[in-house]
């Protein structure tokens, strides 16, 4: 099922490893060791990261559809255990294990 | 690189055992899923190597199937990463103690690894910069070494891949539940899901990111004022 040649998923590492270096070095290249930082940019820095995580949760499960069988009932109960495993364990690896072991069994057993 | 370099990766590396668990299993499932496109361990290498951006390696992977388009490719993966910008920005003050921060530093900056940043301290006598270049460089070598044996793994053996890509979800799942529990940032968490599930029924599962973006930042400048007043009363409590 390769869509990509091999010179094509050089270029798009490359493409992704530029992309990033970006937005790991821009605010040193903005704001050198003399340059103050100013205090809209500060509250960002603050505020942002945990508007992001919600936006990539969301980004995750885009493609659930609820009017559609499964109704998004695999991604809900696995979604749910990982709450209850970390609300109770607060272990990030277990509750990643836990929701995931539970959706690829839900998927290829339950809902397939 | 500097004397005591051994004493300094003897401090890093207890603190980078969860990284090295956690690593683990996210790397052999996307080295398996990258073997499961078609791209084997080598490639698991080299992406993990020179890219070494978890969230994003896993999106790429469902662009994978899709035609070769530079653009959307750059202009995904900056979105994806956009929270390194802000991480480099909390890490401005920081890293200014040190001379002239190694490069390196900056470049193996994920999540984890920046989270180490803020929390782990050199013991006495050990190097600042050597001891944060170790924690860096563990990690990294824990994800490129996972990866490519999950690259392996997933080139020998045949493995019904389906749900596997949950593990991303699972990640993110749990650093949002994280981050909930820290009560003065549930608003710009709650303002990050509206504003995200508003343009997913806007403009389609296709096209909401980049617009999704956009609403965020203007929504969480719009509460500026707010938000600084109450941390400014809370701080004074």
């Amino acid at each position: 099922m390769t869509a990509l040649s091999s010179l094509q998923m050089a270029a798009f590492i490359a493409v992704m490893a530029a992309a990033t270096v970006i937005t790991r070095f821009l605010p040193f290249w903005i704001f050198p060791s003399n340059r103050r930082i100013p205090g809209a940019v500060l509250y960002l820095g603050r505020v942002l990261p945990y508007a992001v995580s919600a936006l990539l949760v969301v980004y995750c499960l885009k493609g659930v559809s609820i009017a559609a069988p499964p109704h998004g009932i695999p991604e809900a109960v696995s979604v749910l255990l990982i709450v209850i495993l970390h609300g109770w364990k607060n272990n990030t690896l277990l509750s990643i294990a836990g929701g995931s072991f539970c959706y690829v069994f839900l998927i290829q057993t339950v809902f397939r | 690189m500097r004397k005591c370099s051994f004493a300094a990766l003897r401090a890093a590396f207890p603190h980078t055992i969860p990284v090295l668990t956690g690593f683990t299993f996210l790397g052999l499932a996307y080295g398996i899923l990258l073997a499961a496109h078609g791209f084997g361990p080598l490639w698991a290498l080299a992406t993990s190597l020179f890219v070494f951006a978890g969230s994003m390696q896993y999106f790429a992977l469902g662009l994978l199937a899709l035609p070769f388009d530079p653009v959307s490719v750059f202009l995904l993966t900056l979105t994806v990463n956009a929270r390194h910008l802000f991480y480099g920005i909390s890490m401005l003050e920081p890293l200014r103690s040190l001379k002239k921060p190694h490069p390196y530093l900056i470049f193996a900056m994920c999540d984890e690894t920046f989270s180490l940043y803020c929390s782990a301290k050199e013991p006495e006598g050990v190097d600042r910069e050597a001891f944060l270049l170790w924690i860096a460089a563990l990690n990294q070598f824990y994800w490129v070494a996972a990866s490519t044996a999950g690259g392996l793994i997933g080139s020998v053996l045949t493995f019904n891949t389906a749900g596997f890509d949950f593990v991303l979800t699972a990640l993110f799942v749990v650093i949002f539940l994280g981050q909930w529990r820290d009560r003065p940032h549930r608003i710009p968490a709650l303002a990050g899901l509206g504003s995200t599930t508003l343009c997913l029924m806007l403009f389609g599962a296709q096209d909401f990111l980049i617009p999704a973006m956009g609403l965020i930042l203007m929504v969480l400048l719009l509460l500026r004022r707010p938000l600084e007043v109450q941390r400014k009363g809370e701080e004074a409590s």
